[in-house]
């Protein structure tokens, strides 16, 4: 989960960017770069979920 | 470019880090507190000597030496290429004062940099792995990012790459604040809580050993900040020492809104002003503004800081509460949380010649780079650093406390404040 997590967050940064070498109008890149924002969130969600079931230090 | 009122603002920046040191020691406990600045003391001088040899030839300066390479038929600058060791140091005073300030500046920045995961990982990071972990970042992370943004690297290149505004930091939002918050979330978790933290799902409550030094932090923090602000925005954005007034006025108004909103949210939550996330709330506010320190209009500004005062109140209780992120002083939600939103601040309210649209897209390429391609190489970078020398203390140092554990005596040997330290198990 947590490799998947980080994948996620790779890629969409490449999706940033290949928002900005394909599309040329902003609000069309603005979309894209959101969605790739977003997919990088899902990554960092999918990463603090699996940390969290490991954060109970020693009793 | 006024070179005396440029060397007198990076003269100032070590007062932020002597600021954040006292606000990282005061929020986490006297057993640990000696071992907290001798941390801060060994982080500064581990980053200082590894940027100076090695970072700073890939961090570079604008106009200076860069690798590119070709792709899709544009030119990525993405790495300086300036000599390592600073061997062209001495030649290139010669020519102009500028690659040595943007070096001294640098230098002190990555130092300051370098104390936001010492927070995160307060009570429970061994010394030598602090020390390992503030060279990768002086070394490798900082410099990376800081070519990029602040060295005519391609984030600062969007304009001829792609028809953008070039990603705007000018006081190190994203550079220091940002990648050392992430710097931070990864030793938190690589780290685990400390113990007796949670049990049985609740957080139990470790409040700070000493609120006065924490508040005396801010305001040291302030007269810091003011010079780093002012430093990076002459050196990298070209702003000339007359606009330094304006970026003093913005940070003080961005502290100041950040702190009373943290002061006006924790009273009407708790019935009591919370004097720790008030000083966090101060730090906030400085973190956002610096974004676009001294391009904001003094009422954004203000805006920008009581938002990021209310939004770190949210934040250090949501890692705290429901991601069981163990950050004592609070490092994770005012470096990251309050660094990303100056950012998205700054496409809002920042002054542009183009299209809104164009600075908000952007401010978003610059915060998808962080997260896309910083965090994973920040968390990697310290997974396997903590292979080789292991990041946390053994579970008889963390009940024992790093003073002792570590030092071999206490910050405080007159006050046995908490007895258990001192008697067998």
């Amino acid at each position: 989960m947590r490799l998947t997590g980080y994948l996620l967050m790779v890629s969409g940064w490449l999706l940033a960017v290949a928002a900005l070498l394909l599309l040329e109008g902003t609000r069309q890149r603005i979309a894209f770069v959101l969605a790739a924002l977003l997919v990088q969130l899902l990554g960092l969600g999918l990463v603090a979920y699996r940390y969290r079931s490991l954060q109970r230090g020693p009793e | 470019m006024n070179l005396a009122v440029c060397l007198l603002c990076i003269l100032l920046v070590p007062f932020a880090t002597a600021g954040l040191a006292l606000i990282h020691q005061g929020l986490g406990r006297s057993r640990s507190a000696a071992h907290a600045m001798l941390a801060t003391l060994c982080a500064v001088a581990a980053t200082a000597i590894v940027f100076v040899l090695i970072g700073s030839a890939w961090a570079g300066y604008t106009s200076g030496l860069a690798h590119t390479f070709q792709f899709v038929g544009k030119k990525w600058d993405w790495l300086g290429a300036e000599p390592f060791f600073a061997a062209d140091l001495r030649p290139s005073l010669l020519r102009s004062p500028y690659p040595a300030l943007v070096l001294a500046l640098q230098m002190f920045a990555v130092g300051l940099a370098s104390l936001i995961p010492i927070s995160a990982g307060s009570d429970r990071w061994r010394l030598a792995a602090i020390c390992a972990s503030s060279a990768l970042f002086a070394g490798l992370i900082f410099p990376l990012f800081a070519h990029w943004v602040w060295g005519s690297g391609w984030l600062a290149r969007l304009s001829p790459l792609f028809g953008l505004p070039a990603f705007a930091d000018t006081g190190g939002a994203a550079v220091l604040q940002v990648v050392g918050g992430l710097t931070a979330l990864s030793i938190a978790w690589i780290l685990g809580p400390r113990q007796g933290k949670y049990a049985d799902d609740t957080a139990a409550a470790i409040p700070g050993h000493n609120i006065v030094l924490v508040l005396f932090g801010c305001l040291l923090a302030l007269i810091g900040w003011i010079g780093l602000e002012s430093a990076a925005s002459m050196l990298f954005y070209g702003l000339n020492s007359v606009q330094i007034i304006v970026i003093a006025i913005n940070a003080m108004l961005c502290a100041s809104g950040g702190c009373l909103a943290a002061v006006l949210i924790t009273q009407l939550r708790y019935r009591k002003p919370d004097a720790s996330l008030s000083a966090n709330g101060w730090i906030a506010g400085l973190v956002a503004g610096s974004a676009g320190c001294g391009l904001t209009s003094p009422l954004a500004t203000l805006f920008i800081g009581i938002v990021a005062g209310a939004l770190i109140t949210i934040l250090v209780e949501t890692l705290e509460l429901k991601l069981f992120i163990d950050d004592p002083g609070g490092a994770i939600s005012v470096h990251l949380g309050a660094g990303l939103w100056g950012l998205i601040a700054f496409g809002l309210f920042g002054p542009t010649t183009g299209s809104r649209a164009a600075l908000l897209l952007t401010q978003f390429v610059g915060i998808s780079t962080l997260l896309g391609v910083i965090f994973p190489l920040v968390h990697l970078g310290n997974l396997l650093l903590n292979r080789l020398v292991p990041f946390r203390v053994d579970a008889d140092g963390d009940w024992q406390g790093m003073d002792i554990r570590e030092l071999g005596a206490g910050a405080y040997p007159e006050f046995v404040i908490h007895a258990d330290e001192f008697v067998p198990r």
